[in-house]
C-alpha cells in the first residue's frame, strides 16, 4: 500500500509523517517547488487550544489539547512550552474579563508576575491571563524538520511538479491542497489573513503575547534572531494581494501598544494568506473517491493538523485492514 | 406591520453580520433573530479584493433582505463610492449611510453625512443614515431625501445602552411620521426595550449579539425584548406617579374612578 499526499504545508506533512509512522508508505506531491508554499508559511505557530477556545468551537479545544504533544514526539526540541500570555491595555482592560469567562485553563497574573514572566513588559500591563499549558512552535522550522525527518525515512518527494504522479501506483490519495481546494470544494471559502515580521534586539519575549483589543486583537510570537512575527488580520475575501495600508497601519499600532520598541523594529517581511475555511470554522476530513481530503484549517493549521493527520491515518488503516482480510476488497483498492 | 421606502416588514429587528465567531453562528443568530434585514460591510469584507465572494454568497443565501452599509468610511466621497459598489454587488438600493467623523468615538462625521445623503437619494438610492440624537442634523437629513433616521443611543460597539432618553424622546415626538431604527450602542435587550418603549420604530444590532458567548441565544432575546417594548409602546404605559395609588379597592368603599 502506497498513499500519495497531495500537498506540502503543514496538513500534508503531518498526514504524511503519521502514516510513515504508521508503517504505511507515502509520497508526497507539491505544484510548489518547496515545502509549505501556502498558508501554513505564515501561521502564528501557536499551539494554543485554549485562548482559540474564546472564539472557536469545544471541538477545537478537544481536538487541539494533544496538539503539543503530537508536536513534541514529532520534532523533539522544537515545541516551546511556556504558555500564553493574554493582555490589554489600561482601558480596555474589561476585554480581560469577558476573555477570561469565554476560555479555561488561565489564571489571573498581576504587574508583578507579569514582570516575572516577561520582564520586557515589566510596568506596561497591570494585570494578564496568563495560560500556562500553552505552546508554540516555529512554523517553517516545523515544516522544515517534517521534511527532512520524511526525506530521512525514504519518503519520495515531487515538488514543483505540474504533472502529477501516475496514480496507478497509489492504493489511495490524500489531498491536502489549502486554499486551492476551495473553488472545487462546495461550503469552503477562503479568509485572508494577513501578517508581518518585525526585528529588534530591544526587547525579548519568551512566549506568544496576544493583546486584547476592541477593534484590532493581534498576537506577537517571538520567533529566533530578534524576530517576532505579529499577525493576524481575518478578512472575508480570497483575494492574495499584498498587505493593505490599513491592516499594515493596525497592526503595527497594536504591535506599538504592546511595547513602544517595537516602534524601532525593522519591518522585515510581511506575508498573506488564504485560510480555507467551512461555514462553521471547523476543518473536516472528507471522503473523496481516491481516498479522503482534509480541508478547512482555518486559522488552526498547526492546532489541528495532528488530529486531523490521525484520522485520516486510522482510516486508512482500517481500510488496509480490511483489504488483508479480504483479497477482493484488496484488488479494488489496487485498481 | 413596519414600512420602509415602501418595504413592508414584519421584525423590528435589524441585524449586522460582521465579527460573528463563524459564519455558521452568523446564520444561527439570523435565524433566531427573526430578522428579516442584516446589514452588511462592503469596505472590511472585501478589502479591495476580487470578490468578497463567498461570504456574499452566505450573506444572500440567509434568504433575507440586505441593507449594505459603508462601514468604515471617513469622508464623502468614499462613502459615495461604496454605495455604488454596494449596489452593483447586492442589487439594491437601499445602503446604510456611515460616515465616521472621530476615530476614536466613531462619531458619525454629520456635516458629510448630510452632504453625501444629498448626493446619493439624488441617483435613487435609499438613504438610511446613521446619525446623532441631534435634531437640526436629523431635519437636514429629512429634506436630503432620507426617509428612515439611524440614530445612534451610545458610541458604536461600546454596548452603553441609551445615554440620552430625553434626546431620544425628543426625536420621535419630533418626527411622528419618519421611520426611527436605534442603531449603535445597543448591550443588552433591556435597552433595546426600553428605547422600543419610546416608540421607536426598530434597533440595529451587532456586537451586541456577534460579541455574546451564545449568540444565537442572545438573537433570540433581543427579538423577545424588542417585541416586547413595542408591545408595551402600542399597549400605553402608565407614567410614574408620585404618589401610591393602591391597585385593590379598600373593602366596604367603592371604588368608581
Amino acid at each position: 500500500m502506497t498513499v500519495l499526499i497531495k500537498g506540502a504545508g503543514v496538513a500534508g506533512l503531518a498526514a504524511a509523517f503519521e502514516l510513515n509512522r504508521r508503517g504505511i508508505a507515502v509520497e508526497v506531491v507539491d505544484a510548489a517547488e518547496t515545502i509549505g508554499a501556502g498558508a501554513s508559511t505564515y501561521a502564528g505557530g501557536m499551539l494554543a487550544p485554549f485562548c482559540e477556545r474564546e472564539a472557536a468551537d469545544e471541538a477545537v479545544l478537544r481536538l487541539g489539547l494533544s496538539s503539543a504533544d503530537w508536536w513534541e514526539q514529532a520534532l523533539p526540541g522544537e515545541v516551546i512550552r511556556r504558555g500564553t500570555l493574554v493582555v490589554a491595555a489600561g482601558r480596555d482592560s474589561r476585554e480581560l474579563d469577558r476573555f477570561a469567562a469565554r476560555t479555561r485553563g488561565h489564571e489571573w497574573v498581576g504587574g508583578n508576575r507579569i514582570a516575572e514572566l516577561e520582564p520586557d513588559l515589566a510596568g506596561r500591563f497591570d494585570r494578564a491571563l496568563f495560560f500556562r499549558e500553552e505552546a508554540h512552535l516555529d512554523p517553517r522550522k516545523a515544516m522544515a524538520g517534517l521534511y527532512a525527518a520524511l526525506l530521512g525515512r525514504g519518503v519520495r518527494f515531487h515538488l514543483g511538479r505540474g504533472d502529477e504522479p501516475t496514480k496507478t501506483r497509489y492504493t489511495a490519495v490524500v489531498e491536502c491542497t489549502g486554499a486551492a481546494a476551495i473553488a472545487s470544494t462546495p461550503g469552503l471559502r477562503g479568509v485572508r489573513g494577513e501578517m508581518l515580521f518585525l526585528e529588534t534586539s530591544e526587547i525579548s519575549l519568551s512566549r506568544p503575547v496576544r493583546l486584547l483589543h476592541p477593534r484590532h486583537p493581534l498576537y506577537v510570537v517571538p520567533r529566533e534572531d530578534h524576530r517576532f512575527m505579529i499577525g493576524a488580520t481575518m478578512i472575508e475575501t480570497d483575494d492574495e494581494g499584498p498587505i493593505t495600508a490599513r491592516s499594515l497601519m493596525e497592526l503595527l499600532n497594536a504591535a506599538y501598544a504592546v511595547h513602544p520598541a517595537f516602534g524601532e523594529a525593522r519591518l522585515v517581511e510581511t506575508g498573506v494568506g488564504i485560510r480555507p475555511a467551512f461555514a462553521d470554522n471547523l476543518p473536516r476530513v472528507l471522503e473523496r473517491e481516491e481516498g479522503f481530503a482534509i480541508a478547512g484549517m482555518y486559522r488552526h493549521g498547526f492546532l489541528l493538523a495532528p488530529a486531523m493527520a490521525r484520522q485520516v491515518a486510522e482510516r486508512l488503516c482500517a481500510e488496509a485492514a480490511a483489504a488483508e482480510l479480504n483479497p477482493s476488497l484488496r484488488q479494488e483498492a489496487i485498481q | 406591520m413596519l414600512e420602509l421606502y415602501g418595504t413592508r416588514i414584519t421584525s423590528r429587528l435589524l441585524l449586522g453580520t460582521a465579527r460573528y465567531p463563524s459564519p455558521a453562528v452568523l446564520a444561527d443568530a439570523v435565524r433566531r433573530s427573526g430578522s428579516e434585514i442584516v446589514t452588511v460591510s462592503l469596505r472590511r469584507e472585501t478589502a479591495g479584493g476580487k470578490n468578497g465572494g463567498a461570504f456574499f454568497e452566505l450573506i444572500r443565501e440567509l434568504g433575507v433582505r440586505v441593507l449594505p452599509n459603508t462601514a468604515g468610511c471617513h469622508s464623502v466621497s468614499e462613502a459615495v463610492l461604496t454605495a455604488k459598489m454596494a449596489r452593483e454587488v447586492f442589487s439594491t438600493n437601499w445602503i446604510k449611510l456611515e460616515i465616521i467623523g472621530h476615530h476614536d468615538t466613531l462619531q458619525p462625521d454629520v456635516f458629510g453625512l448630510v452632504e453625501a445623503a444629498r448626493i446619493l437619494t439624488g441617483e435613487d438610492f435609499e438613504v438610511f443614515p446613521y446619525t446623532t440624537d441631534d435634531l437640526v442634523v436629523a431635519e437636514r437629513l429629512v429634506d436630503a431625501g432620507c426617509q428612515v433616521l439611524m440614530p445612534w443611543c451610545a458610541p458604536i460597539g461600546s454596548a452603553m445602552g441609551p445615554q440620552n432618553l430625553p434626546a431620544l424622546r425628543a426625536m420621535r415626538a419630533h418626527f411622528p411620521g419618519v421611520p426611527l431604527i436605534v442603531d449603535a450602542g445597543i448591550g443588552r435587550p433591556s435597552h433595546a426595550a426600553a428605547v422600543m418603549e419610546l416608540g421607536y420604530d426598530a434597533v440595529l444590532l451587532n456586537t451586541a449579539v456577534a460579541g455574546a458567548a451564545d449568540p444565537g441565544s442572545m438573537a433570540a432575546a433581543f427579538a423577545a425584548a424588542i417585541e416586547a417594548g413595542n408591545a408595551a409602546y402600542r399597549a400605553g404605559m402608565l407614567e410614574p406617579r408620585d404618589m401610591a395609588i393602591p391597585s385593590t379597592p379598600v373593602i366596604g368603599k367603592a371604588v368608581f374612578s
